[in-house]
């Protein structure tokens, strides 16, 4: 049972940690190849208050401001910079933040850190925290993809000049989405510290910030099913497959390109398919 | 209502538009014409707000509006048909509508969307269609539409006819005379001068950024005289 626990509490963390990437990238059209460092910022915020003596649920609010705190002047300098150029500056963005805590003793430097506390409620009461948490980013995405915002925000996706010519002020809307989506990741990672209980700078690199994208992708750029469905399936396959963990990045590559070549759309796009072979007959 | 005082715009070293200055009052329509290159898009984006002019300065109903950003302008009533429509293809029509209209009150919006589909029969059938998938001239209406959601005072229309039949263009111009009608201020480009020069009270004559000639649309040297009889 405490494996199936772990199992399904990395999914949910999956899930949120993506969901949080699928807010900047789906929905606004940013490609950020750096997620990984902003899972990082909580993670690290809410292991050392955690170690200091406050409660997990204490470090959720700290974790997720901190977070967005750091995406907004990331956000602000990437205002500048679109696609291909946005990607690479996000991606130095993930290289900064695991070298810059790697000469940090007061974060554990290489060694990363060790013995955080169990979270109150153990394995349970994770798990429900981690529920509750997806469930509610889940709903407020849902919120702002169907409230007047989500029009807007669409429109930034699909053509963010044209957009900026018809009168919406593209940069305030690309940085509400930095901010929201950083400070969800800053929350995932709160929640991923006390899942595995040991971080160090390995644990939020580039390869962590691909993962993220290809769940992504896979799942269908800025679809919030399709997304739910591809993170929870990544996140669990390493671990009902343990052979193929080694080669975890080859089957990540492997599914991107399959993604790209037969489904554009993703896992959400297929639904879109079928009800189009619907309308059809 | 709209003045124009003698801005000069600049692409780094260059400079596309020397000392343009005119006024145009409410249900006015001036005519931009000129070979390609010759400032006109550039007098169009700088009321817009996407060009910023180096001298002069622009002033909409007594309010200086020349350094503020364009969804300010937007929201003030100044509102832009771009070249080439550039509507967002796999949004419907209506999240097209939707967001042109974006920077005023949601309250008001049924009221505008209602307003833009009674000019636009057309769209309100095809409200929940992908604007991609519009012919040239449906495109150009919804273009026209997404505008008319910011209930604009002046209209900016860059290339109205450019890739259109004639009959299309046709209906555009009736458009036109509908904004005229309702005290709208309207700034025409037109490839076809003559139509643009026919129909507009008053025209400036660009070549390579400088105003060449500037008057009565009627009296434009480059009117042919069979539109004027």
């Amino acid at each position: 049972m405490a494996y199936e626990m772990i199992v399904l509490t990395n999914m949910l963390i999956a899930i949120l940690f993506a969901q949080s990437l699928n807010l900047i990238t789906g929905f606004c059209g940013q490609v950020s190849l750096g997620h990984a460092a902003f899972l990082g910022i909580g993670a690290y915020t809410s292991a050392m208050l955690t170690k200091s003596g406050l409660p997990l649920v204490a470090t959720f609010i700290p974790a997720m401001v901190i977070a967005g705190t750091i995406g907004l002047f990331v956000g602000a300098a990437s205002l500048r910079v679109r696609h291909d150029f946005l990607a690479i500056t996000t991606m130095g963005v993930s290289f900064l933040f695991t070298g810059i805590i790697r000469k940090q003793d007061m974060l554990g430097g290489e060694m990363g850190i060790a013995g955080i506390p169990s979270p109150e409620g153990g394995r349970v009461g994770l798990l429900l925290m981690a529920l509750c948490l997806t469930i509610l980013f889940i709903i407020v995405m849902i919120y702002i993809k169907r409230s007047w915002m989500g029009y807007v925000f669409d429109s930034i996706a699909e053509d963010e000049d044209t957009a900026s010519i018809i009168g919406i002020d593209v940069r305030r809307f690309k940085l509400f989405a930095f901010i929201l989506g950083t400070a969800g990741a800053g929350l995932a990672g709160a929640l991923y510290a006390h899942q595995v209980r040991f971080i160090g700078p390995d644990s939020f690199g580039f390869v962590e910030s691909v993962t993220v994208l290809s769940m992504v992708i896979v799942g269908g750029i800025g679809s919030i099913w399709g997304v739910t469905i591809a993170a929870a399936l990544l996140s669990v396959m390493p671990q009902f497959f343990q052979v193929i963990d080694d080669y975890k990045l080859l089957v990540y590559g492997m599914l991107l390109f399959l993604a790209m070549r037969f489904l554009p759309e993703g896992l959400g796009g297929l639904t879109k398919t079928f009800r189009k072979d619907r309308g059809q007959t | 209502m709209l003045d124009v005082n003698n801005i000069t715009c600049r692409y780094g070293p260059v400079t596309a538009l020397h000392d343009a200055d005119f006024t145009l009052e409410g249900g006015e329509v001036l005519a931009l014409v000129g070979t390609n290159g010759a400032g006109k898009s550039t007098l169009v984006m700088s009321i817009a707000g996407h060009i910023i002019p180096e001298h002069g300065n622009i002033v909409l109903d007594g309010e200086d509006i020349t350094n503020i950003p364009p969804y300010q302008r937007a929201s003030r009533g100044i509102g832009l048909v771009p070249e080439g429509r550039r509507l967002f293809p796999d949004l419907t029509v209506k999240e097209n509508l939707i967001t042109g209209g974006y920077v005023l009150p949601r309250t008001s919006e049924s009221q505008r969307l209602e307003h833009v589909f009674e000019i636009f029969p057309r769209l309100y059938e095809r409200a929940n269609q992908l604007a991609g998938s519009l012919s040239g001239g449906e495109q150009q209406m919804l273009a026209f539409g997404r505008a008319i959601m910011l209930r604009p005072r002046v209209m900016l229309i860059d290339e109205i006819s450019l890739g259109l039949m004639p009959s299309v263009i046709i209906e555009c111009y009736a458009v036109l005379e509908n904004l005229r009608s309702q005290n709208i201020a309207v700034i025409l480009v037109d490839q076809n001068s003559d139509a643009a020069l026919a129909f507009a009270d008053k025209a400036i004559w660009l070549e390579t950024g400088y105003v060449k000639w500037q008057g009565k649309a009627k009296h434009c040297p480059l009117l042919k005289e069979s539109i004027v009889s």
